[in-house]
């Protein structure tokens, strides 16, 4: 984005294009690299014809489509503007958005899933090689062949289980440092013993060895560590994607010339200057023009406020009718958007500690495996007083016992739950969402922005004169202000025609007004134009000195809002409403939406407060919501839900992240997410009814590798064939 | 039975020559884009000449 920040030689572009700039440029800057999302490209022809496209640009060195990510990565020539890009490439017809290249580190994650790729294969290839050798083992090779065969696999398994394993030897060791036990701690003792009882085997051509099982042990088990991984790494590419769509950008007013900078190069005391449409990059103070403010993401409000110079405004704000010049007091981490995060973070310390089922399970599984074998050991050794014999059970029963399934139990459902939630527009961000949303049994809706759009929509078109909608019309045509664009859709959508007004201007925080047949007509605010305000949302029309006539306004709702709700009801969930908002909006949505509780004007400790207390009296609260207001609570609560229009912020406190624009799809994971954790269960079950079987058997010392090396796999592979059984 | 004392070794090495490729298949960046690789080969775009 260097190229985008770079201040212009001079003040007009015309000649900061020309090539002597540009030669000047190249030498003191280094190559634009651009990133682009295309979220409509689909097919072959997509990628050709932008890929074509882009490199047909005069300046562009290299650009490459990925249609897997829906990204495209330019390399050009310094000076070469992500906008021109853009530009371009919605030329074609197609959807395209700027990407901060500075968000997207997708390298880092890059190589630790490369890294466990490489290990996978390795353990793979080595697996696959070690069991043919096995196979002729147990089909009856005898004397030398028999002591051939060990010692190829030896060679095989010992290096590729060195290079293989690595994860869990490290994982194991960082556990035991602390004094901790976790699954890695048996699979790391498994794979050790069961090499070493084999090379000794091998070295006095015993009968049993045990490298298959040892190899085939990591594979399986790196399979899961894989599918994990993998899982994770979609979901944290895709929430970095949605991150990095928020180019931070500000224009800043130097010597009374405009200039684009990054938001970290703001500081205390620069003007910045805000165009209507626009948000708040800095906390400051309004040192030029009048406008109205949509506070409705950080207060949750819908009404916007009226401002003028000398006010302050609190970074988030959007900017809705006049252009603002403000001079910034507070920038980067110390705007109230950022002291927002220390409510976060004390939100967060009082989440209850969740442990997931696979933690419980290896709590309960790691001590007991340890103890087993090791009784068995001492068991056999005092009953033969034979060593080799000994350890050679305790290899087998730790083999046999190894969480070989129980790696792969969580994985591979959550994997296949991912997926399928990915697919119907969700994002689970954190790896126990799915866990705590099958818990869930009351869930908390923010109102604005959450389960209404932000957008208002006209109420009252049937019951108001057609000339003063006609007027309306006029007036409303000539402003971008949210409630004047719903009278022009709403009187557009209705068939009327605007009446033909002139003079129309805009008085930025106020209104529009115009003449019409010699009188003074106006639309905007009660204040303005005269009237008494009302308690629901409203504009007011006047014709010279006549009565004002009042345009009334609801909050449209958003998709799938009331199926969402209607749905959580009827899975028998508790619904409550909580809202920044005024008490006649909120109240009238809750009845729109059938939710018999709900709170108004609550402020966002009050929010956080109510989930804690919700917590408290043992309820399992989702919190779904998207603004500042609602960032402590969605961190407070079990699990939290935010839609991709939130703040940046309320993104990173939840746990999910709905990436479209419909709510229904809410209710369906709460079932998939139990449905998930029913598989997990089932799964632990039948890795243990394997463990139940095989382990008297190898405790017994009746095991041979044959049969360690059939329960494993088979109870991995029932495993995963389970966890694809999710529908 | 001396028949595997070149049957072990050709199957260890074409084993391994698998694996060596799919290792070089990773480190070169070919599973970055699956899914837009399996749409590229439909365009004819460099059919007569290679990308240059």
């Amino acid at each position: 984005m260097t190229a985008a920040i770079r201040a212009t030689p001079s003040a007009c572009p015309a000649c900061a294009a020309a090539p002597a700039a540009e030669a000047l440029a190249a030498r003191a800057l280094p190559d634009a690299r651009i990133a682009l999302s295309l979220p409509t490209i689909h097919c072959a022809a997509c990628i050709s014809k932008i890929e074509t496209a882009l490199n047909a640009h005069p300046q562009v060195r290299s650009a490459r489509v990925n249609l897997t990510l829906k990204r495209a990565s330019i390399d050009a020539a310094p000076g070469v503007t992500a906008e021109e890009m853009r530009a371009l490439v919605e030329g074609l017809g197609y959807e395209a958005h700027e990407l901060d290249a500075g968000t997207l580190n997708a390298t880092a994650t890059d190589r630790a899933g490369r890294d466990l790729l490489m290990r996978l294969a390795v353990a793979g290839f080595a697996a696959m090689n070690v069991m043919l050798l096995s196979v002729s083992v147990w089909s009856g090779a005898e004397a030398a062949t028999r002591d051939m065969f060990h010692w190829i696999s030896a060679a095989i398994t010992l290096p590729a289980i060195a290079f293989a394993g690595v994860p869990f030897y490290r994982n194991a060791w960082a556990a035991l440092r602390q004094g901790r036990l976790n699954m890695d701690v048996p699979i790391t003792l498994a794979i050790i013993l069961a090499v070493l009882t084999s090379l000794w085997e091998t070295s006095l051509s015993g009968e049993h060895a045990y490298f298959d099982a040892a190899i085939a042990l990591t594979f399986f088990l790196l399979a899961g560590r894989y599918l994990d991984h993998r899982t994770r790494a979609i979901a944290r590419s895709a929430a970095e994607e949605l991150t990095a769509l928020e180019v931070p950008r500000a224009t800043r007013l130097r010597d009374g010339a405009e200039e684009v900078v990054g938001l970290a190069d703001l500081a205390v005391g620069d003007l910045i200057l805000v165009r209507p449409g626009g948000r708040m990059p800095v906390d400051g103070v309004i040192v030029t023009g009048t406008t109205e403010l949509d506070r409705s993401l950080l207060t949750g409000e819908t009404l916007p406020v009226f401002a003028g110079a000398g006010q302050a405004v609190s970074a988030g704000e959007v900017n809705l009718t006049g252009p603002l010049t403000i001079r910034a007091s507070a920038v980067g981490a110390e705007t109230s958007l950022h002291r927002m995060a220390d409510l976060v973070a004390i939100a967060e310390s009082g989440r209850s500690r969740y442990t997931s089922l696979a933690d419980r399970a290896a709590r309960l599984y790691a001590p007991g495996v340890h103890i087993l074998s090791g009784l068995s050991f001492v068991g056999w050794y005092l009953y033969t007083w034979d060593l080799r014999t000994a350890l050679n059970v305790a290899a087998a029963v730790l083999i046999i016992t190894c969480p070989c399934a129980l790696g792969l139990a969580v994985p591979a459902v959550t994997t296949a739950a991912s997926g399928r939630l990915f697919r119907r527009g969700m994002l689970i961000k954190h790896e126990t969402a799915l866990e705590r949303l099958a818990q869930v049994d009351t869930v908390v809706f923010d109102k604005t922005g959450t389960l209404t759009t932000g957008t208002p929509r006209l109420t009252n078109l049937d019951a108001l004169p057609r000339d003063a909608v006609e007027l309306a019309l006029a007036l409303s045509g000539a402003s971008s202000h949210p409630l004047a664009q719903a009278i022009t859709r709403a009187a557009r959508d209705a068939g009327y025609l605007a009446a033909k007004l002139t003079d129309i201007t805009e008085v930025p925080g106020y209104g529009t007004k115009g003449v019409f047949e010699g009188q003074e007509v106006r639309l905007g605010r009660a204040s303005w134009v005269g009237a008494r305000a009302r308690a629901e949302t409203a504009t007011f029309l006047r014709v010279g000195e006549a009565a004002p006539v009042a345009f009334t306004f609801t909050d449209a709702l958003r998709p799938g809002a009331e199926e969402a709700v209607a749905a959580l009801v009827a899975q028998g969930k508790r619904v409550i409403l909580m809202s920044g908002d005024t008490t006649p909006a909120v109240a009238a949505l809750a009845a729109r939406l059938g939710i018999a509780q709900w709170l108004a004007e609550a402020l966002p400790a009050d929010k956080a407060a109510r989930v804690a207390a919700l917590t408290e009296a043992g309820a399992h609260v989702l919190m779904v919501g998207d603004g500042l207001n609602d960032t402590a609570a969605l961190a407070a609560a079990h699990v939290s839900i935010s839609p991709a229009s939130a703040l940046d912020a309320a993104r990173v406190a939840s746990d999910i992240v709905l990436l479209g624009n419909d709510l229904a799809p809410i209710a369906a994971a709460c079932e998939t997410a139990r449905a998930a954790t029913r598989r997990i269960t089932e799964n632990f079950r039948i890795a243990t009814l394997y463990n139940i079987v095989a382990v008297p058997l190898a405790v017994a010392g009746l095991c041979s590798p044959l049969i360690a090396a059939l329960a494993m796999s088979a109870s991995s592979i029932t495993v995963s064939l389970n966890a694809l059984r999710l529908r | 039975m001396n028949v595997l004392a070149y049957l072990i070794p050709i199957s260890l090495i074409l084993g391994g020559l698998g694996l060596a490729f799919f290792i070089y298949t990773v480190r070169s960046n070919q599973y970055d884009d699956p899914e837009g690789d399996a749409r590229r080969i439909l365009s004819d775009d460099w059919d007569d000449h290679p990308k240059p």
